[in-house]
């Protein structure tokens, strides 16, 4: 008991330090420069709007996210639902008086920066869940009510952030919340059954999808239907990696992006100029250097003494996956073209920011890694 | 303990959990690098090339078209630097205000500037507009003048099509205008190579010769953006002006010809009689090309078209006149060849002859007296004909006028408006008029009158081919290879008809003899029809015949009243026919003159030949010299 107590006690900030983890840290600064750069490049080898931006973004979530690292986790455990209630709040405020954009409405003006409060969501749901499964006995796990909770606490911010429409960030935002449920402990046969379910009602779903949302999984089965319109973007995004090769075409000298090619390249398709310039040994760079990011934050988790800490670091580690896999698989043409960024390399505060926040906890467990939750 | 045991069960859970999904990532990760390693390593090439394609971009220029030289190699189409003015609207701060200066300055017209703010509507930002395609050198320094207050205008140098001596070739060269569709699509060279502003022939040996005047483009490459706009240039691929083709022309001899057909209507052709070579081809009145160049204006071509004088027609080659007296050596030839008559065959010319009840009249009213076969030719008396005529007959005739090229193109391959003419005989009548021949029209046939209908060029090529001996030549106004000196010439001629006997078009050489004898009494002896414009000088001294060609059937009336030339309306004024060749001595050039309504043949037409020979025999040394070189550099 006694142990546990001196375990529970809060460390000291030069004990916070020497157990901050460095592996993460440097993947981290690492990821931000590149992405700096790349920005650099998107703006045509000048300093403009996009790299301006972009580094302040960074030069104030960066430090955001070692403030959040020195914060014990445990606040995070007791203010998880309220968290979770706070941004239901900004998706219900958004859903009124949020700010229009290209025909959906996702935004809400903080004077500063614009917040996209269904990026945030994708954190939020991975710390409610957590906590739950936290709590939770191993036994009511499978309980109908539980079940029927959980899935209340997916589907809820879900529904707002369809209707924006976003069905990007929504589904990104389902996968989050289904990774804890499966973290968690429910039946393996209930994943199956439900995926089951949900090929055989795919076609009722996709009559409900937009006209938009139809064409570009028409798109995407065929490219080249139409290749100055709705597949334009996927085209000439193959066109940019493609023609990256083996070694690339060198930095600021991507002529699919500096002669306005590629559409989105600032955000979604950045991946698409980063491939050009850097090429195949580029590419693979990067998804290394994501790969040890995901790895290592699974790592945090597995050391992690309580669970809170460990869903929450395999929930967000898995969430960064999907994030890559769908962005990446998306600019690759395999998948249909839905708007996902690639975290922290695409443009984009709410993206930036809730991954930040996500790091920052993550850090926070390794810190306080011996600290169990009540 | 339960409690802390549940809390070991469920962290096994999370984690066995997750190691299955840390398992699945590694095989969707391989699978992305997988893709990544398909589009850059595998289908590099493709990609790489649909790459290049999006960005470069290749601006074909217009070719520049060969030059075409007489002779002596002076140019006769050549290429000028012309001085144009773009506007390129992305560039202009206020196109309202750019258009108000630059109407004041280059007197734009309200029509123009319609057309320029059109056009900048049309077309995308940094198109350029073409303001003026030929700006005066006065107007380009304006504009450079105020280059600073003209934002967004680029005054360019370009390459046209100039014609140096204006209207003199016309009807020759023709001249370039912008392609229509048709014109696009009908010649695959001009369709494969046409940018805007590109020019092609549209008459004459601009057109006929197309495929190689034209050259090919010059080729600029750029990169664009995704819009289309050029970033910048990568290369700049020059191209190969057109063939450069020289005429067997002489200008001099083709400005003399213009100078004497100055406000008349007609024609003049003079020919080499033993290469062919055409020396002079001018048809009158002529037009300036260069008018056609930047499109002409309306009230210029309708000046050109409404010309009495016809300028259009190139009188040369789709004129159609009636020969004449001037078909009458080839009458007598046929006759003395047919061995109808000999040289000392008379007839008694009293100034009619009777058949069948018709009166045909003879040009002297009084009648010339007993006639032989020189005098007649000399006097150009029609009874004597007539009465050749019919003894021979329209067939035997016809044979001997085809053979000597009446009724044959002779330039047909480069010009496509030249005329066949016609020169008949009994089948033809019957199977173009349905009516059987009348010995009448055997009689007016004799005197160049009738269905016969020649042109000025049919004609010259007869007279050369009486003057060389009666070879068989074949035209030409392109230089080719063939030998060119006097010696070189008459001897490959002689050599040619011993190898293909249908290009000696007589039987016996005497007979040519005679022909010539009696052209030469007709320019050269008191009484000739054109004594009055011979040369004594032996060097230049020119053998040839007149002719008079009537337009309309003369009444009995007009007959009795004699009316002087002024007198007749000039509409119905007969033409003026002469041809000739020379030196007499030691012949070497022929020519053919048409005075359209000039009169007679020999007040209107013979005096030119003077001038012509004095001018072309002068050049003949020259001439002779400048065979030697093949090809001129300029």
């Amino acid at each position: 008991m006694f142990q546990r107590d001196t375990l529970n006690s809060e460390l000291s900030f030069f004990q916070k330090i020497k157990e901050m983890d460095y592996t993460l840290l440097i993947c981290i600064i690492l990821l931000s420069i590149i992405s700096l750069l790349v920005m650099y490049s998107t703006d045509g080898g000048e300093i403009l709007f996009h790299t301006k931006s972009h580094f302040s973004k960074l030069a104030v979530f960066f430090p955001m996210m070692i403030f959040i690292a020195f914060f014990n986790i445990r606040y995070w455990h007791t203010f998880a639902y309220l968290f979770y209630l706070l941004i239901i709040l900004l998706l219900l405020y958004v859903s009124f008086f949020g700010l229009r954009s290209s025909g959906s409405q996702r935004w809400m003006d903080l004077y500063l920066f614009v917040l996209q409060p269904s990026e945030l969501m994708k954190i939020a749901i991975i710390l409610c869940l957590a906590k739950y499964y936290h709590r939770i006995k191993v036994e009511n796990v499978n309980s109908l009510t539980s079940i029927i909770l959980v899935l209340s606490i997916i589907i809820i911010p879900i529904i707002f952030v369809i209707s924006q429409p976003d069905l990007g960030t929504s589904v990104l935002i389902a996968m989050s919340g289904l990774i804890v449920l499966w973290l968690g402990g429910v039946k393996v046969k209930y994943f199956v059954y439900s995926f089951i379910t949900f090929l055989i009602s795919l076609p009722f779903i996709i009559s409900f999808l937009k006209p938009y949302q139809k064409l570009r999984i028409l798109t995407f089965l065929d490219p080249d239907r139409d290749p100055l319109g709705a597949g334009y973007q996927i085209i000439q995004s193959k066109i940019a990696i493609g023609s990256g090769g083996l070694e690339g075409k060198g930095f600021l000298k991507g002529t699919q992006s500096y002669l306005d090619f590629l559409p989105e390249k600032h955000t979604d398709f950045i991946f698409t100029l980063f491939s050009e310039e850097f090429g195949f040994i580029g590419s693979v760079g990067l998804l290394v250097l994501y790969m040890i990011i995901i790895f290592r934050i699974i790592r945090i988790g597995t050391l992690s003494r309580s669970n809170f800490s460990k869903l929450f670091c395999f929930g967000f580690a898995f969430s960064i996956f999907i994030y890559i896999v769908v962005n990446l698989s998306m600019v690759l043409g395999l998948l249909p073209i839905v708007g996902s960024p690639l975290p922290i390399m695409s443009y984009g505060g709410s993206s930036m920011l809730a991954t930040m926040i996500g790091f920052g906890i993550v850090l926070s467990a390794k810190i306080n890694r011996k600290q169990s939750i009540a | 303990m339960i409690k802390e045991n549940l809390g070991i069960r469920k962290s096994d859970i999370i984690n066995r959990r997750m190691f299955i999904i840390g398992a699945a990532k590694i095989i969707i990760f391989t699978g992305i690098v997988a893709r990544l390693f398909s589009l850059q390593i595998n289908e590099n090439k493709k990609y790489l090339t649909l790459s290049d394609k999006n960005r470069i971009r290749e601006w074909k220029l217009p070719p520049t078209r060969g030059n075409i030289v007489d002779y002596f190699g002076n140019i006769i189409a050549g290429n000028l630097k012309v001085y144009q003015l773009h506007i390129i609207p992305e560039q202009v701060e206020n196109f309202n205000y750019l258009l108000v200066r630059l109407k004041t300055l280059l007197n734009l017209s309200e029509k123009k500037i319609q057309k320029i703010i059109n056009l900048k509507n049309k077309l995308k930002p940094w198109d350029s507009i073409i303001v003026s395609e030929n700006l005066s050198w006065s107007q380009f320094l304006k504009v450079n003048n105020y280059l600073y207050d003209l934002v967004g205008v680029k005054p360019v140098m370009t390459i046209s099509r100039n014609y140096p001596f204006n209207e003199m070739y016309t009807h020759v060269l023709g001249y370039v205008s912008q392609p229509n569709e048709e014109e696009i699509l009908e010649n695959k060279i001009v369709k494969e190579r046409f940018v805007p502003g590109m020019k092609i022939g549209k008459l004459g040996l601009e057109k006929t010769l197309e495929n190689q005047l034209i050259g090919t483009n010059a080729i600029q490459r750029y990169e664009v953006n995704a819009y289309g706009k050029r970033i910048n240039q990568l290369e700049y691929q020059k191209g190969l002006q057109g063939s450069k083709i020289r005429l067997t022309v002489d200008t001099e001899v083709q400005k003399l010809s213009a100078q004497l057909l100055s406000n008349k209507a007609g024609s003049i052709s003079v020919m080499d009689i033993y290469t062919g070579d055409i020396l002079a081809m001018y048809s009158s009145p002529s037009y300036d090309p260069n008018l056609f160049l930047f499109g002409i204006s309306q009230d210029d071509w309708q000046l050109i078209r409404n010309n009495p004088l016809k300028p259009l027609i190139n009188k040369t080659l789709s004129g159609l006149y009636s020969p004449g007296s001037t078909i009458k050596p080839i009458v007598a030839l046929s006759a003395l060849e047919n061995n109808i008559i000999n040289p000392n065959f008379k007839v008694k010319c009293t100034g009619k002859t009777e058949l069948y009840g018709q009166t045909f009249h003879c040009w002297k009213e009084k009648g010339h007296g007993f006639v032989s076969l020189k005098n007649a030719m000399k006097q150009s008396c029609d009874t004597y004909f007539y009465e050749i005529a019919r003894l021979l007959g329209v067939d035997r005739l016809n044979v001997t006028a085809k053979k000597f090229g009446l009724g044959e193109k002779v330039l047909g391959e480069y010009f496509d408006t030249e005329k066949r003419g016609l020169f008949p005989n009994t089948n033809w009548k019957k199977n173009n008029l349905g009516r059987g021949w009348v010995l009448g029209e055997t009689l007016i046939t004799g005197i160049g009158q009738g269905y016969t209908q020649t042109t000025p060029l049919q004609l010259c090529l007869m007279t050369a081919q009486i003057a060389n001996g009666g070879y068989k030549i074949k035209p030409k106004i392109i230089v080719n290879n063939d030998p060119l000196n006097l010696e070189d010439a008459k001897n490959s001629m002689e050599l040619q008809s011993l190898q293909k006997p249908n290009t000696r078009l007589f039987n016996d050489s005497r007979n040519i003899k005679i022909i010539q004898e009696a052209m030469f009494s007709s320019t050269n002896e008191q009484f000739g029809t054109s004594y009055r414009s011979r040369i004594d000088d032996p060097k230049y001294q020119f053998a040839g015949k007149t002719g008079t060609s009537q337009v309309k059937r003369i009444s009995k009336r007009e007959r009795e009243l004699d009316l002087k030339l002024e007198q007749i309306p000039y509409k119905d004024r007969d033409h003026a026919l002469y041809i000739a060749y020379g030196p007499y001595k030691n012949p070497r050039y022929a020519l053919s003159i048409i005075v359209e309504h000039g009169g007679s043949g020999s007040k209107a037409a013979a005096p030119m030949a003077k001038e012509l020979f004095k001018l072309i025999i002068d050049r003949d040394e020259l001439r002779d010299k400048q065979s030697n070189f093949e090809n001129i550099n300029i």
